[in-house]
């Protein structure tokens, strides 16, 4: 899965957003970082010195093998060993909503990086309001392929929900996109209502 | 598989054949300046025995020294020469191998205290003529790596590539990480410790309290007498042998399963397999090993606690440290089981260092380190692989 510099690959849009708001050279560390796809692109293309935690043996596995640095681990139990400022961006990508305690990961992560990145997947997006309007079901759709026994998205939010809770953290967000659809990106801003329907996925650059 | 008993004196032709030199290198050390041991004793012209395989690089970027456990020595591959059996990591190092020879200068040398040609406990003490026998001095996992970084030294190598070993190798390897950071690219520790547990520490004094019940033993003098504590020595590796190991692991090999035999004997002899396989156990290891090195280096072991120097606080043992490290753990190793490998992780995020880490799913105890462990392997080399990238070595040839 190495890629190069002579031989890119495309990752996931929303992934590209991430490394798009990642400034070159720095220090970050990717909170549930799967099989390192976003590290490997960082290092490679970026000159990050990045770091991961994931809880699947076949992720870390996948990472370490690829000659990234990566930790075996639980996000949170494990977050409070990192000390203060540690990194300049600690990511959580489609991790958050999978959390016990959403809140304190995003705690923990404030105090570990200068800044925070969050991506999440929107469930006040169009289509899931409809689906669980006229279905009565929860939503399963091509990005939330799960039925809700197996799901392990145990903490649902919209974007308008999470915009409030970084509001209540007293954080301040830099930067904010939704992504439609089409796999367009779109600047949220001030526009919170739009982008809680239409939006996807949102992604959040936040600091202190 | 053997069915000799510990009951009757082992034959120990194999020892006593081994006139040195044994194959390998062998250098003289501390000949000018004694080396400071923690204990505060200056010890001066330490042998060490060695093996290299591979070539130094001109730039002197390629060496990985590999640090050996408790009951292992130089001898990483090939014939071992007095048991004639395959290296103890066989499976790891060699052309095209994890540690690949043909692109890596590997270094291993028998550690301080031990019995394969460093200097021990049954050596001639030079300052007395007789052999050091108990007057040897107690010796820690610090002072075999200063005695490695005098060979190092010798070889002429400022920075390793990489320092790697399982168990007390691991330990080892934090120590190196510890005392020379700046000579050590990256850091493999593997199923190990930052400390030795109590647990541990208990089955250690189980062992040498078996080696100074035997009557032979002759309180450490046993080369003046011409004995061997044979059945002591054999008991403690018994006892140590199943700690090696795991429940599933003797339960698949063993079972109930009886010895040559299709009923239990009602009698003390080796009915089970799995009796027999410890006396075999015990019994080929006296062949290669010595007593009073086994005592002094399950002390050294014993004596381990990386974060003492620094109030307890494994962080600050890592603080601000250049060095990669990977560390490696297996699910059923029960000796150093993933929560003390996860400890030292711990510290190193800590003191915000550049760490992988990777618990192996493996029924086979302990030993799995030394065993045929594909994931293991494929984790291990992709780190090596990675830290040479970012060493600027050449990649692997395809």
């Amino acid at each position: 899965m190495m890629m190069t510099p002579d031989n890119p690959k495309a990752i996931r849009v929303d992934l590209q957003l991430i490394a798009d708001m990642i400034e070159p050279g720095t220090r970050v560390l990717d909170v549930g970082c799967g099989n390192g796809t976003l590290l490997d692109y960082l290092w490679h293309f970026k000159q990050v010195d990045g770091r991961g935690i994931e809880i699947s043996t076949q992720g870390v596995q996948a990472c370490v093998s690829a000659g990234l640095s990566v930790v075996q681990g639980d996000v949170e139990r494990d977050l409070k060993n990192y000390p203060d400022d540690a990194f300049d961006y600690v990511i959580l990508s489609q991790t958050l909503q999978a959390m016990w305690e959403p809140r304190d990961v995003m705690t923990e992560m404030m105090r570990i990086g200068k800044r925070g990145i969050v991506s999440l997947p929107n469930f006040g997006y169009w289509r899931l309001r409809l689906y669980l309007m006229f279905h009565g079901r929860m939503p399963v759709s091509e990005n939330l392929p799960y039925q809700w026994y197996n799901t392990p998205n145990i903490h649902f939010c919209t974007i308008r929900d999470f915009v409030a809770l970084v509001k209540d953290m007293g954080l301040t967000i830099e930067r904010s996109l939704f992504l439609d659809d089409t796999g367009t990106s779109r600047t949220i801003g001030t526009s919170v209502g739009l982008a809680n329907w239409f939006g996807e996925q949102g992604v959040f650059l936040l600091r202190k | 598989m053997s069915d000799e008993t510990v009951n009757a004196t082992p034959v120990d032709q194999a020892y006593e054949a081994k006139a040195w030199p044994l194959p390998g290198k062998r250098v003289l050390l501390a000949r000018d300046e004694p080396l400071r041991l923690d204990s505060g004793f200056r010890l001066h012209d330490i042998h060490v025995a060695y093996e290299t395989w591979g070539e130094l690089n001109a730039d002197k970027s390629n060496a990985i020294l590999i640090c050996h456990a408790l009951t292992g020595d130089h001898y990483v591959v090939g014939p071992h020469p007095v048991t004639g059996k395959p290296g103890w990591w066989e499976q790891i190092v060699g052309p095209g191998k994890v540690i690949d020879t043909d692109r890596y200068f590997v270094v291993c040398s028998n550690i301080l205290g031990g019995c394969m040609g460093t200097t021990g406990p049954q050596d001639v003490n030079p300052d007395t003529g007789r052999p050091w026998g108990l007057e040897f001095p107690v010796i820690t996992i610090g002072d075999m790596v200063r005695t490695q970084r005098l060979l190092i030294d010798h070889l002429e190598i400022d920075t390793l590539f990489a320092v790697v070993g399982g168990s007390m190798g691991g330990m080892q390897v934090l120590e190196w990480a510890a005392m020379y950071p700046e000579r050590v690219f990256c850091a493999v520790p593997i199923a190990t410790a930052s400390y030795h547990s109590a647990q541990n520490i208990a089955f250690h004094e189980v062992g040498r309290q078996a080696i100074m019940a035997d009557p032979d033993w002759c309180g450490g003098d046993y080369h003046a007498h011409g004995k061997r504590p044979h059945r002591g020595l054999a008991v403690a590796r018994m006892a140590a042998h199943i700690t090696y190991l795991s429940e599933p692991a003797l339960t698949r090999k063993f079972g109930r399963n009886l010895q040559d035999r299709d009923a239990v004997s009602y009698g003390f002899d080796a009915d089970f397999q799995v009796e027999s396989y410890l006396r075999h156990q015990g019994s080929t290891f006296v062949d290669r090993f010595d007593a009073n090195s086994y005592l002094y280096i399950t002390r050294a072991m014993d004596y381990f606690d990386l974060s003492e120097r620094h109030g307890g606080q494994l962080a600050n043992t890592f603080k601000k440290t250049p060095v990669r490290f990977l560390v490696m753990s297996f699910t059923s190793d029960w000796l150093y089981p993933t929560r003390e490998n996860r400890e030292i992780v711990h510290a190193l995020n800590a003191g915000a260092a550049n760490v992988s880490f990777v618990e192996i799913d493996s029924d086979k105890g302990h030993d799995a380190f030394l065993l045929d462990e594909p994931e293991f392997h494929k984790v291990f080399e992709g780190f090596l692989e990675g830290c040479a990238e970012h060493r600027g070595l050449k990649r692997k040839r395809p």
